[in-house]
């Protein structure tokens, strides 16, 4: 199978919105998912100038798609759809 | 605090901000409620979508710095938003209870569930020392006039049917200055409050707030306005504190110091004060910056302070030189914390303060990108030692760095129940009880029975960093602290 990316926004916009608190994920998503997903934080996904309305930053990127408003619960989510 | 609400705060200070630049402050503050929870939104947390835009708008209140305990409720929040832009002083109590916000939960008591038996051994009648279990219908009942909320049952019901209810705000409370009024809301007696800023991040619905200065420094960007950056700092941004600084240029900042810098002149005082102590034949002084230290030792422990130092904090030093060198400017401390807001407020240097979220917040509105920033050095720079004063351990640590006569610190990891028993045993015996201080004896000399000398005490658990505007957990921003300070170099030894 594929390796899937799951980006990190750590760009200021998503960091003050609570990416850091999304760190857990580098220890989180391996242990469930395998290293099929690979965690790494990256700089501004550009999102965050587009506006604040749709759920608005921290956002996650897995593969070509954006999570907005990600939360660890979201993201781990995503990917059980993902992966079934 | 949960997420959610969090990221709520941040959201509304960033409407806020945004609504300030946009030309027309006045009006467009009205219409955030509106633009949050626009006509068809899905309600999220309350009742319907009135009641969501209610609460929004005492946040946004509150956001502008005004208190909702004397909201008029008419009063539409173009009219707070030029209340706040001809304010020339914020109010002087940094914290406020959003009542709307206030779930009004069931009070704190203990509470036999219907998972009761009715049981032979009745362990809860029999442990119960004050007489409040009753057996009813073949039910325990208690009586809640003679219940003293001591727990004691809770664990010895073989049906685990005996729960304590819990109100957020009151346990998170050190100090028990947070309390339900008679109408089951929260409410805070200032005159106990020690400004901790624990109930924020306590009460899950979100609904006590500080007040924000936001406005004040807005308006003040791209005059004479002075940014004091705490040692904290370092962690709750992208990028370093030097790209840091040059992203505050931009915000509109005319310069940007490190508090850090102030923290090496109180090291260097604190340290000869500590001498002149013991010299004198006083068994321990008490360090701290701790602003919320200090509130609690004039609120609730004025025996202590004859052990209390007199140095003044860095931030004291760090205003006291902005201002001789540019006395013409505003400054504004950039905190962790709301106790800070308290000490701002009496220090006639510091103009205003903002926590970390709200800056964060400015640089969310305005869409500026820390990481991309050059990086813009300090006119002077901190020593490591100075640096390391928003840690847990890190005054006493520099104090002992250059203190002629050895410390052995004891080291008080936050505020609560526990320690403010150690501080109350400390401020009656004049020494610190040995059993409670094993985890620092590691690196301590084995004749050091003495016992401490020096008592470092932070309100928040792992000092600054841990303080309740923090946008990074403590597991990241400390990680982040210890790279940067390997980088410093130490201060010159005296
Ligand atoms: S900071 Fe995350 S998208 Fe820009």
């Amino acid at each position: 199978m594929k390796q899937i990316e799951l980006k990190i926004c750590l760009g200021t916009s998503c960091y003050v919105m609570g990416s850091s608190h999304l760190h857990e994920l580098v220890d989180m998503v391996p242990s469930r998912f395998g290293d099929i997903v690979n965690v790494v934080g990256h700089n501004c996904l550009g999102q965050c100038s587009k506006n604040l309305e749709a759920g608005g930053p921290p956002y996650v990127q897995v593969d070509d798609e954006i999570i907005p408003d990600a939360s660890i619960e979201k993201v781990l989510q995503y990917l059980e759809i993902k992966l079934k | 605090m949960s997420r959610q609400t969090i990221h709520l705060k941040k959201e509304v200070l960033v409407r806020i901000i945004k609504a300030f630049f946009s030309g027309d402050f006045i009006n467009n503050i009205r219409l955030v409620p509106f633009q949050m929870r626009p006509k068809g939104s899905d309600v999220s947390y309350r009742c319907c979508i009135y009641k969501e835009r209610a609460v929004l708008r005492d946040r946004i209140i509150s956001g502008l710095g005004f208190g909702i305990e004397n909201d008029d409720e008419t009063l539409d929040l173009g009219i707070y938003a030029e209340q706040a832009l001809k304010r020339e002083k914020p109010e002087d109590i940094p914290l406020t209870v959003i009542e709307t916000a206030c779930k009004g939960c069931t009070p704190n008591r203990i509470h036999i569930t219907d998972l009761c038996q009715g049981c032979v051994a009745r362990p809860c009648q029999s442990t119960c020392r004050f007489g409040a279990i009753s057996i009813i219908n073949g039910k325990s009942v208690i009586d809640g006039a003679k219940c003293k909320n001591c727990k004691m049952c809770v664990p010895v019901c073989p049906y685990n049917a005996i729960v304590k209810i819990s109100v957020p705000c009151e346990d998170s409370c050190p100090v028990a200055a947070i309390q339900k009024n008679a109408h089951g809301f929260a409410q805070i007696d200032y005159d106990k409050c020690i400004t901790c800023g624990k109930c924020i991040i306590g009460c899950p619905f979100g609904a006590v707030h500080e007040k924000s200065q936001l406005i004040d420094v807005l308006k003040n960007l791209n005059k004479k306005i002075i940014a004091l950056i705490a040692p904290s700092i370092v962690g709750q941004f992208p990028g370093n504190i030097y790209q840091l600084k040059s992203a505050m240029l931009k915000l509109g900042f005319s310069d940007v110091y490190e508090v850090a810098q102030g923290a090496d002149i109180t090291t260097k005082n604190e340290a000869l004060e500590f001498k002149e102590r013991l010299e004198k034949g006083e068994p321990l002084m008490t360090t701290s910056c701790c602003a919320g230290y200090f509130n609690f030792v004039e609120k609730h422990l004025p025996e202590i302070k004859r052990f209390v130092s007199d140095t003044k904090t860095p931030l004291y030093y760090i205003a006291e030189q902005a201002k001789a060198r540019h006395p013409d400017a505003v400054t504004v401390f950039i905190s962790p914390c709301t106790a800070k807001k308290s000490e701002a407020h009496a220090c006639a240097n510091v103009d205003y303060v903002l926590n970390y979220e709200e800056l964060g917040a400015v640089f969310v509105a305005l869409n500026m990108e820390i990481t991309a920033c050059e990086q813009v050095p300090f006119d002077t720079e901190s020593s490591r030692e100075g640096r390391a004063f928003g840690i847990t351990g890190g005054v006493a640590a520099a104090v002992a760095s250059i203190s002629e006569i050895r410390v052995n610190p004891c080291i008080i990891n936050g505020l609560n129940k526990d320690s403010i028993k150690r501080l109350r045993q400390i401020a009656r015996e004049g020494r610190c009880p040995p059993a409670d201080c094993a985890p620092q004896d590691a690196s301590r000399a084995p004749d050091a029975a003495s016992g401490c000398n020096l008592v470092e005490v932070m309100c928040c658990e792992n000092g600054c960093i841990g303080g309740n505007a923090a946008i990074a957990p403590e597991k990241i921003s400390k990680k982040a602290l210890a790279d940067f300070l390997k980088m410093t170099p130490a201060a010159d030894q005296p």
